[in-house]
């Protein structure tokens, strides 16, 4: 029941999403007196005869009503769509994001070849992050006021306050130039080497995980500072536990419940697109190809990676919803 | 009542308040008792200045019988207790003096070692038994891993039998299905329960109840009450009880120790603490209670005051400034930290007042208003 209705708020948050941002790219351009002949004009090539001008407007459907217009592009989504290119008629099979004007390719396997690396670095860097962020947090908590708290926080600050842009290009300039152990080579998929994919993908996860698990080993430290007060864990320690169990079942497992929603929003964000670090190391993810999309104003590419990322978001959202109802009890009966 | 007579005996033979010095002091040494508490000190280093949450105390307590620990917020009760179980972190609380459970020193023991006994032979339930138990696991599997922690051999389905028969000693309705019940889904007083289910899993020797039925509604408090003190008849532990209200103690303890400011400043069995209370500290609980047994009462009289801040405890007796007494001392109550001294058999007092006058105060000013 609890996943049900998440499920179906998850479905209507995507519809809202999209009709929101097909209306910012459709809508609010004709609002500011954009007329359909105009938008039409920036899909034909230079000097355009007004001839030519009016069947694109005719064969793109931008002289239908905008209701319509969303409802083929949806309809298309789950149905496939034909697109009428002056003289060529091209099918957009299924899930069809529209067919990009400027590039002349559907715009979903665009996106598809890219989805492998943004999701080999993001889910990389996640495990790194997860693994280096929480250790570091629980040991500096237990070791509250410690050299190695201090240490580590300090660092963490400096994880935290330096921008991604900054520790890539350091960490490329350093170990791919000066040193060059990590080539700042090209993506290799997982399929064809996983010791090179690995290899190549170091410095780019390396980079990620260093903000992220800054991030992380406060939030950890903090939690754990706040659950190991707890009354049940002095309750755990005067049942005769072992300390180690009551740091890890008792205090840690307490702890992680608000790390697990923050994760599901982090590793979603990052799914939709690692603009940053895309871009540092040239890794041709999802991210690199909404800056590309936004620069070249190609608007089914920019919808389309928009939905993706919200699509992303909107998963991770859900997936953070039914871990939290499975770690903490008391959420089912909400 | 025959209680009353070696008091009145020895306070017609010594008239003079000079005597009362020459009583003669606790005794120090372990004695043959179960739990033996031996000069316990439990300091903690502040930014602030040593509080001295502890300072000094000494009590013995029999398997079978229930010690009453009563005093206000702030007067070591609690600390106490945490102390006995070695529950304080070495980092922050310097422990010392003596704790002898069963032949066994505990403050000088091996942290492992007192680990052990922890949950199995010394156990504790808590104030509040909401926050006491750990959310996200069932009451069925917080009381399995109590058990299991001492008993590693016991299989899965043994232990969850053995939680199963403890649920429904303490009284725990259907408890083959409660058992898999979050705490959340228990009421306060069942919850309770399952506290002192978990504690008594392990069937140890020493309970130690840190204000249990605080946090509970006063028709639950009287049957948890009446719950502790069924299940040490049939277990035959010994039980302290920890408490800021005497009705607690009142119904369940043998002996009580009144402690304030980190030391006891009298103890006595439960029965001499009502009828002949000395310390002027124990007639101003005594005197805030409210009472339904008696038949006139004017007015529920206030211990003026507030508990005294433990980096800064009152030169000499630590009560004084709040003693309506401490003018007939002669000025030894700002001077001179009053000792512990039998005053008569199981009567041990920590006051400067002479004997003698503390009975007349008593027998004029104090018993006719209780």
């Amino acid at each position: 029941m609890y996943i049900l209705r998440r499920l179906f708020a998850a479905v209507l948050l995507l519809l809202i999403v999209s009709a929101v941002t097909f209306a910012i790219f459709f809508l609010v351009p004709r609002l500011a007196g954009q007329t359909p002949t105009e938008l039409a004009a920036q899909y034909v090539g230079r000097d355009p005869s007004a001839a030519a001008i009016k069947a694109v407007e005719q064969n793109l459907g931008f002289d239908k009503p905008l209701y319509q217009q969303y409802w083929e592009y949806i309809h298309g989504i789950f149905a496939g769509r034909d697109f009428q290119y002056g003289p060529d008629a091209s099918h957009c099979g299924v899930p069809c994001f529209g067919y990009s004007f400027k590039s002349h390719l559907d715009v979903w396997p665009l996106i598809t070849s890219r989805l492998p690396v943004t999701a080999s670095l993001a889910i990389g860097a996640a495990v790194l992050w997860v693994v280096s962020g929480v250790g570091i947090g629980v040991l500096s908590a237990l070791k509250k006021g410690s050299l190695l708290d201090r240490l580590s926080m300090g660092i963490a600050l400096a994880g935290i306050s330096l921008p991604i842009f900054f520790t890539g290009l350091i960490s490329l300039a350093l170990f791919s130039y000066k040193w060059p152990i990590f080539a700042n080579d090209v993506y290799i998929p997982i399929t064809q080497n996983p010791l090179m994919w690995a290899k190549n993908l170091v410095l780019p996860w390396i980079s990620l995980a260093f903000l992220y698990s800054a991030l992380y080993a406060r939030l950890t430290r903090a939690g754990m500072l706040e659950t190991m007060g707890e009354d049940y864990i002095r309750t755990a320690r005067a049942k005769g536990l072992p300390e180690r169990t009551v740091v890890v079942k008792h205090g840690l497992r307490a702890a992680l419940t608000p790390i697990v929603t923050i994760f599901g929003m982090d590793l979603g964000l990052l799914l939709g697109g690692a603009i940053l670090v895309e871009n540092v190391f040239s890794l041709q993810g999802i991210g690199q190809f909404a800056v590309l999309a936004i620069q070249n104003q190609d608007l089914p590419e920019i919808m389309a990676v928009t939905l993706v990322a919200a699509f992303f978001i909107v998963v991770a959202n859900l997936a953070v919803d039914i871990l939290y109802a499975a770690v903490d009890p008391r959420v089912r009966f909400l | 009542m025959s209680k009353k007579n070696p008091l009145e005996k020895q306070a017609a033979e010594q008239p003079e308040p000079e005597t009362d010095i020459l009583l003669k002091p606790v005794q120090e040494a372990p004695g043959s008792a179960f739990l033996s508490v031996r000069d316990l000190r439990i300091h903690f280093n502040t930014d602030d200045g040593l509080v001295r949450a502890v300072d000094g105390l000494t009590f013995d307590l029999d398997r079978g019988k229930t010690l009453g620990i009563v005093g206000e917020s702030g007067s070591g009760k609690s600390v106490t207790s945490l102390g006995i179980m070695g529950l304080h972190r070495t980092a922050r609380a310097r422990v010392t003096g003596e704790v002898w459970m069963d032949g066994e020193e505990l403050v000088s023991a091996d942290a492992d070692r007192v680990r052990q006994l922890r949950g199995q032979k010394m156990a504790m339930i808590f104030q509040d038994p909401l926050t006491a138990m750990h959310p996200y696991y069932t009451v069925g599997k917080q009381i399995i891993e109590a058990y299991r922690v001492h008993h590693p051999e016991a299989s899965r389905r043994d232990a969850r039998a053995k939680a199963v028969k403890m649920l429904d000693r303490v009284g725990i309705p259907q408890p083959d299905r409660r058992v898999d019940d979050y705490p959340h889904q228990f009421s306060g007083g069942m919850r309770q329960r399952a506290m002192i289910a978990m504690a008594l899993v392990n069937d140890p020797s020493l309970l130690i109840a840190d204000e249990p039925t605080t946090a509970l509604d006063v028709t639950v408090q009287a049957q948890i009450l009446d719950l502790i003190r069924d299940l040490q008849q049939e277990f035959g532990s010994a039980v302290i009880i920890i408490t800021h209200d005497l009705g607690v103690v009142a119904e369940l303890a043998d002996d009580i120790l009144v402690m304030y400011g980190g030391k006891c400043v009298e103890n006595t069995s439960a029965e001499n603490l009502f009828t002949e209370p000395e310390h002027p500290y124990t007639w101003g609980l005594l005197g805030s209670m409210p009472r339904i047994d008696r038949e006139r009462q004017d007015r529920l009289v206030p211990v003026k005051g507030s508990p005294p801040s433990l980096i800064n405890l009152p030169q000499g007796c630590a009560f004084h400034p709040r003693c309506p007494f401490a003018d007939r001392t002669h000025g030894a109550s700002e001077t001179e930290i009053p000792l512990l001294v039998e005053t008569a058999p199981q009567h041990r007092v920590a006051c400067h007042l002479p004997q003698a006058t503390r009975k007349e105060i008593f027998a004029q000013e104090i018993s006719p208003r209780l």
